[in-house]
């Protein structure tokens, strides 16, 4: 490679590792920021703002759901396997939304520490199944089980 | 002069002259035209038609279909349109700098098919059109980055210039593409992490992923499709003056 090439070789290494290195340090600064929502554990330990709008994330725990009979007002708690909070939420829920479920709620930690949601969305994760597989699986007693980290799918 | 050890094979070095790789690609475009339709016909009948709907999801899951292929697409169109860029900026090589003129619009294309199939995906399944978590948002910074490729190419006038612009600004772009790979594993995304992964067997039965596996395929068959045609094009209007693009187009 002639020198003249290999001067610009090192132009352009330097804009890619340069350009790599100031957007690593900003957004290892960032990070909590770039999360979109706060695990259970982060509300546990008060690491989530109170009063101020926030993101909650976590596992529908199972045999929570409590549905009011004459509203739509619904109450559930979620969780990392590790702490569980207190959702309250009014409203229509997303049709994936179910016990063992993923959620992502928008809303506002109240004082007694519940979780007041003003939206409700349902997370997905990476596995699809056939309906009959799914059923199979359900009977035979072999449904996989969330992990630790589900909740983060 | 001193004959120079060759590395790669002859046709490789010619790849490198307008006129050659205008000929090149005219023996490739019929073969991978055959293979993307071939694959991406087989694989959107298989898809909708044929492969079991989700248990959770039911039929919108089929949407990944289009979804998953055309994201792969575009994060590695962007890589190839930022390779040309250096190899073009290095080596001052006019080829390169017309692949990666090529390589904008066709990414960009694919940047929006994957927002789109994702917003309409995620409206049933998540309960929103929009999220402004990691993984979403740096797609979407990737469309206009293509976005801004294309706004440099087309404004500047002289042809060099212009490619060496916006080889820059896809360089410094290029660190987009392993955010966009990693947001899922690195932050709290709504998005659920990588469907295809080259070292894990995909979380589905082989009836659900081998039609995306052909439609992956078919996607980056069509993608050299439709990029040669748009290079053998660039190729002409800029050589439009030399002998052989004048004899070309006299014999037809």
């Amino acid at each position: 490679m002639n020198p003249k090439r290999k001067k610009r070789l090192y132009i352009v290494l330097f804009i890619v590792f340069g350009v790599a290195v100031a957007v690593g340090l900003t957004l290892f600064a960032l990070n909590q920021n770039i999360n979109l929502f706060y695990s259970p554990t982060q509300i546990a330990e008060g690491e989530a703002p109170t009063d101020t709008r926030i993101r909650a994330g976590g596992m529908v725990v199972d045999g929570s759901v409590k549905r009011a009979e004459d509203s739509l007002e619904v109450m559930f708690e979620i969780t990392d396997y590790e702490k569980t909070v207190s959702v309250h939420y009014s409203g229509i829920l997303p049709d994936l939304f179910r016990e063992g479920q993923g959620i992502v709620a928008q809303g506002e930690l109240d004082g007694q520490g519940v979780f007041q949601a003003v939206e409700v969305l349902a997370k997905h994760d990476e596995n699809y199944m056939p309906a009959e597989v799914a059923e199979a699986l359900e009977k035979a007693g072999k449904m996989p089980m969330p992990s630790g980290q589900e909740f983060n799918k | 002069m001193v004959e120079k050890k060759k590395w790669l094979p002859r046709w490789f070095y010619q790849l490198a002259s307008p006129r050659w790789c205008y000929q090149i690609c005219g023996k490739l475009l019929p073969g991978f035209a055959v293979a993307a339709l071939i694959l991406l016909l087989g694989g959107i009948v298989w898809a909708l038609l044929f492969a079991p709907a989700d248990y959770q999801q039911g039929n919108s899951f089929r949407i990944i279909y289009l979804h998953v292929p055309s994201a792969i697409l575009a994060q590695s169109c962007y890589m190839m349109m930022a390779v040309a860029g250096a190899i073009g900026l290095i080596w001052k090589m006019k080829v390169a700098d017309m692949v990666a003129k090529s390589c904008a619009p066709i990414g960009a294309t694919m940047a929006v098919l994957a927002l789109l199939t994702g917003a309409i995906w995620g409206k049933p399944t998540w309960g929103s059109w929009w999220v402004w978590d990691a993984r979403l948002t740096s797609m979407l910074i990737l469309l206009f980055l293509y976005l801004g490729v294309m706004a440099l190419n087309s404004a500047i006038e002289s042809e060099s210039t212009a490619a060496q612009a916006s080889a820059v600004l896809s360089l410094v772009g290029l660190v987009n593409i392993p955010i966009i790979k990693y947001s899922v594993d690195w932050w709290n995304t709504l998005h659920q992490p990588a469907t295809f992964t080259l070292t894990e067997r995909p979380a589905m039965p082989a009836e659900m992923w081998v039609p995306l596996l052909m439609m992956v395929v078919g996607f980056y068959c069509f993608f050299a499709v439709s990029l040669m045609l748009r290079l053998r094009n660039e190729i002409l209007r800029r050589e439009r003056r030399a002998g052989w693009v004048r004899d070309l187009l006299l014999s037809k």
